[in-house]
Order: structure tokens, then C-alpha cells, then sequence
């Protein structure tokens, strides 16, 4: 036996590019989606990386990817296999609800008895920006949690995290089993190698249903926000000061 | 109606301006949907209770003070146990928090507690018969999202600055309860704090932004950005990614989509050419100041006030100019 290894779950949620320019589908209560790019989520990612780097590190253990929603996320789960995950788990909803409480529900359900030592979020995604689902999951299983890690190590049984908090930093320790939420900061995801793609057909996708139970928040309305008036240039180089705080004192009134 | 509850966050001792945001949405919801009362829980280390009467002057009608020696950071799971316990035994129709740092970590953990569904990040909050209807920027601000919550309570987390705090003066009448959870008791313990800049108030509390981008050149030149924050006096100082990439200022200071989104009075770009990744991080702010020496920067659609030039000559000039206007009146 060499140094006790780690079996991470990773849950991963698929977004839409972020840079995309959105509109709303004719429901009302959906972006468009036609012709935007999906992918893991960038929060998802890191985390998916910080699991392999910790299992590479460790030489040994088991990365195992998970995410709730359509036969659309097997694509992203085939992209953590394809970076070096060794299996996915599809937990199958028509669609990820709004509800992040029901979705950490779903999670828990499966996670509960899978025996692992770390379960790893984004700190939280984009499209619903509300960084819920880690969290929630935590308190379901009775797990320790540190969100917005920037840093993980992990060793003996226990993990050591750093986390960016506004204006400062914390150094926090937790013993394992924990639910960890991922920040920026922690190394960028790696690109997937042509072997880890074709390795990654081979790798088992299990896939069965989410056990969402009632979803209690729904989307009533969907809208793009107003945009701002057009911008104005007041002037040029240093010459143009004056003007600039005449309009800050007079206009804006904001000094 | 029923009741409304509120964590309200401080901060060694005093209360955080999201908390007083709270107390008004709080206070706004009850006398919107039948006059409820407003109850609040501040938790901390002794002598935390103080902070009963600035609540009190906001529209709490009952404050809940949890004093414990072992409060003195933030204790989460202490916290999260003792909030939701008092929730459970007043029946509340909702619970509010603010969206800050500890509020992100607080607010999933009370929805999972009560069984309670969350709205998070919400900017403002309506009762319409047996549910809760809240908006929510999505998409990184790009997407306004209008949601219906159903059940009581639910948990909702206030965007920092969506709510103005407003004075409603009550005479709060002060309970003292006991922390539902021993501190000493939390498995995630910290082994210490990393302090930040110091004497400059948080990114998102200041009403003053000024953020500098590679446009300054050189991680030297940030000076000029400390310096016209320094002439503001309650100005805080932000960076684009693509600075805190470079290790010129701290990941903690960065601005945009997946670092801080801030909505202050004022915001000056300096050097910053205005990425969507930025943008989607402060283009809520209410006025927008860019300096910037491509007259085509994308930062210029969004500015109020742009200056085409280069930041090392108008910056100065622009410090100067703020520091005579401040000391004249």
C-alpha cells in the first residue's frame, strides 16, 4: 500500500459561452439557444482540474464526473473523461431546474453512498449565477464545506484550502469526507489530448434519473437588461480634466 | 402576514451595510404584504448586541442577539445552525440575507436546513399571494431573471446595494438566545486570515471604484490608480483580469465576470479597454468614468464620461483636479 489515495466526485454543470450575446427565446422564461456554443462551465472546469492534479499527486484514486440535465451534458462528461476523469455519472432531467435545492437534492441522492472522500463544484455557474448547489449538497450530506477555494491541498485525510474573501484571505483545514466549492485560482483547465479523447469513448457514462422531487422556484420571466444610454467622449488628454469634473460635480453629482 | 426574519452580518462588531440592505427589504416586504414584523439575528462575540439599536432605527421590531466568545470570525456553521433554528421557531415567511461573501456561504445552507427554496443574488422582492417573486441578474448581468418561489419560508439573498438602507425607526425590543451550535464544535477551522489592503473600504461597499487595466504599462504605474483613489477618500480599487493574471495586484481585486461585480456610484476605467469579461462585472454601476488612449475601445460604449488619452498624463491631471474640488467645498 503506498500513500492512501482519494475517490473525488466532480459536479459539473454545462453553460453556455459566457462571451455570447444572448437572446431571449419566444417562451420568455429561456435564453435562445440556437447557435451558442455550450461547455463545461469555467468554474466547473477548474474544479475538474483540481481533482486530476490531486489524484495525480497522489498516484492513485478515482476522479468521477457528475452532472444533472439532458443527453446534451454527456457531451461535457465525455470532455472530463477525455482530460483524464476515469467515469460520469448522468443524473437525467429534462432540464436543470431553477431550484437549487432540488438539484443539490438530486446530487445528494447519488453521492450519498458513493464512499467518497471530496466532492468538488464550481463555486458557481454562470447561467444561473447563483452558487447554491455546492453549498446545499454539503448541508444534505452533513459534510463539511469550504467554498470559493483558490487553493486545495489535500493529504492524511484532511484538506487545507485557502479562500478569497473581500479584501482578504482566509487558510482554512477540514477533515475528509468535505464538499469543497472551486474558485479562480487554482490551476486552468487542461486542454484534452488526442489519446485522453479516444480513451474517453471507452470510459463508462452511467446514466439515470434525477431524483429532483418537487421544484419549488421557476423562471416567470426571462429579459435582457436595459441597456445603458450610449457613451460620450468629452474631450482629449489632460486638457479635458476640467470639463470632467465640472460633469462629475454638476451632473453625476458624485464628488 | 407573517413574519420576516434577517440575518444581519457584521463585521468585529459593527453591522455591514448589506445588513441594513437587508433590514429595508425586510422592512419593505412586511409593509407591502400587510405590516408583518421584522426580526433580525446578529451573532458575534460579546458586546455584538450593540448593533441592536441601528437596527432597530431601520425597521427591526425584534432583535435576536447571539453573543459568544467563539463568534468572534465567521464561525459558519455555528452561525448557520443558530439562524436556522430561530427561523424554525418563529414561522417566518421569509428569510433574508445579503448576498457578501458570508452571506453566499450562509444562504444554501439555510435553504438546506429549512428545506426552504432560495432565491439568490436577488435585486428586488414582491409577495404575490402564496409566493414569493423575486428578480435576479443571470448570465453574469446580461440576463434579468424573474422567479417564483413557492413554499414558507424562503430564503432570499439581497444583492449589495439593490436596497437602500433606509431609516424606519422602531424601539426593537432585545432577546438574547444562544448560539444553537458551539463554535469550538466547526470542523472547517481557520488557521488564519490574510489581511488585504487596509484602509480602504470593500469593492463592494465603496461608493467610489477606481480600476486600472494594462493600459497603465507597468505594475509601477498602479500608483497613479492608489493616488486618485486616495484623492476620492472612499474610493476602493479594482483590476481587469488580465492585471491580476499578471500578478500586478492580488486575484482578490479583480473585477468582471468571474471575479468581483460590483454597481458603485462612480467608476473610473483607467487603462482599461472594456473586455465583455470586464464589462459584465461593473457596467451596472450608475456613472462610468473610462480613460483610454484607443478612442475605439469598447470601455468608451459604456462610459458616461470618456477622456481619449494617455492615463499617465490625465490621471495625474485628474487627482489633482479631484483633490482642489474636494477641499473647496
Amino acid at each position: 500500500m503506498g500513500a492512501p489515495t482519494v475517490k473525488i466526485a466532480v459536479c459539473i454543470k454545462r453553460t453556455p459561452d459566457s462571451e455570447s450575446r444572448f437572446k431571449i427565446a419566444s417562451s420568455g422564461v429561456a435564453i435562445d439557444e440556437a447557435g451558442l456554443k455550450f461547455d463545461i462551465d469555467d468554474f466547473a472546469g477548474y474544479a475538474v482540474e483540481a481533482a486530476l492534479q490531486i489524484n495525480e499527486k497522489g498516484g492513485g484514486g478515482e476522479t468521477v464526473v457528475v452532472a444533472v440535465g439532458p443527453d446534451s451534458v454527456q457531451e461535457s462528461l465525455r470532455k472530463a473523461m477525455s482530460m483524464g476523469a476515469d467515469r460520469a455519472v448522468q443524473l437525467k432531467a429534462d432540464s436543470v431546474p431553477a431550484d437549487g435545492l432540488a438539484v443539490a437534492k438530486a446530487l445528494a441522492a447519488e453521492l450519498r453512498d458513493g464512499g467518497y472522500d471530496l466532492i468538488l463544484f464550481g463555486k458557481q455557474a454562470f447561467d444561473t449565477s447563483a452558487g447554491v448547489v455546492g453549498t446545499a449538497t454539503a448541508e444534505l450530506l452533513g459534510l463539511p464545506c469550504v467554498t470559493a477555494v483558490s487553493q486545495l491541498d489535500v493529504s492524511s485525510g484532511r484538506g487545507s484550502a485557502r479562500r478569497e474573501l473581500e479584501g482578504a484571505a482566509e487558510l482554512v483545514e477540514f477533515p475528509l469526507p468535505a464538499v469543497v466549492t472551486i474558485d479562480e485560482g487554482v490551476a486552468r483547465p487542461r486542454y484534452p489530448s488526442l489519446k485522453g479523447i479516444m480513451a474517453a469513448k471507452k470510459k463508462p457514462l452511467e446514466s439515470k434519473p434525477a431524483q429532483l422531487g418537487a421544484v419549488r422556484v421557476t423562471v416567470q420571466k426571462a429579459e435582457l437588461p436595459p441597456e445603458r444610454p450610449a457613451g460620450r467622449i468629452i474631450g482629449e488628454g489632460a486638457a479635458a480634466v476640467p470639463e470632467l469634473v465640472r460633469l462629475l460635480q454638476t451632473e453625476a453629482k458624485v464628488l | 402576514m407573517a413574519n420576516i426574519l434577517v440575518f444581519a452580518e457584521t463585521r468585529a462588531g459593527t453591522l455591514r451595510k448589506v445588513a441594513l440592505e437587508a433590514v429595508s427589504a425586510a422592512r419593505a416586504l412586511a409593509d407591502a404584504s400587510g405590516g408583518g414584523e421584522v426580526h433580525a439575528v446578529v451573532a458575534g462575540p460579546p458586546g455584538v448586541g450593540a448593533t441592536a439599536e441601528q437596527l432597530g432605527a431601520h425597521g427591526a421590531d425584534v432583535v435576536y442577539v447571539a453573543e459568544h466568545a467563539g463568534l468572534s470570525n465567521f464561525e459558519r456553521e455555528s452561525i448557520a445552525a443558530t439562524v436556522a433554528d430561530r427561523a424554525k421557531q418563529g414561522g417566518y415567511r421569509a428569510v433574508l440575507l445579503g448576498f457578501s461573501t458570508q452571506g453566499r456561504d450562509l444562504g444554501p445552507r439555510l435553504a438546506a436546513k429549512l428545506d426552504a427554496p432560495i432565491g439568490s443574488d436577488v435585486t428586488e422582492i414582491s409577495a404575490a399571494g402564496d409566493s414569493i417573486v423575486a428578480k435576479h441578474p443571470g448570465y453574469a448581468n446580461k440576463v434579468i431573471v424573474t422567479l417564483t418561489l413557492t413554499g414558507s419560508p424562503v430564503v432570499l439573498s439581497v444583492r449589495p446595494g439593490a436596497y437602500t438602507a433606509k431609516e424606519a425607526p422602531r424601539n426593537a425590543r432585545v432577546e438574547s438566545i444562544q448560539p444553537a451550535l458551539d463554535p469550538s464544535a466547526a470542523r472547517v477551522v481557520v488557521k488564519e486570515v490574510v489581511e488585504g489592503a487596509k484602509g480602504r473600504p470593500d469593492l463592494g461597499e465603496a461608493p467610489v471604484i477606481i480600476a486600472g487595466g494594462r493600459g497603465l504599462k507597468a505594475a509601477d504605474n498602479f500608483k497613479l490608480v492608489e493616488e486618485l483613489a486616495d484623492a476620492f477618500g472612499n474610493a476602493a480599487v479594482g483590476a481587469t483580469r488580465a492585471v491580476t493574471d499578471d500578478g500586478w495586484r492580488p486575484h482578490s481585486d479583480q473585477i468582471g465576470q468571474t471575479g468581483r461585480q460590483v454597481s458603485p456610484q462612480l467608476y473610473v476605467a483607467v487603462g482599461i479597454s472594456g473586455a465583455i469579461q470586464h464589462l459584465a462585472g461593473m457596467r451596472t454601476s450608475r456613472t462610468i468614468v473610462a480613460i483610454n488612449k484607443d478612442k475605439d475601445a469598447p470601455i468608451f460604449k459604456v462610459a458616461d464620461y470618456g477622456i481619449v488619452g494617455d492615463v499617465l498624463e490625465v490621471v495625474p491631471a485628474l487627482t489633482t483636479a479631484v483633490k482642489a474640488a474636494r477641499t473647496s467645498h
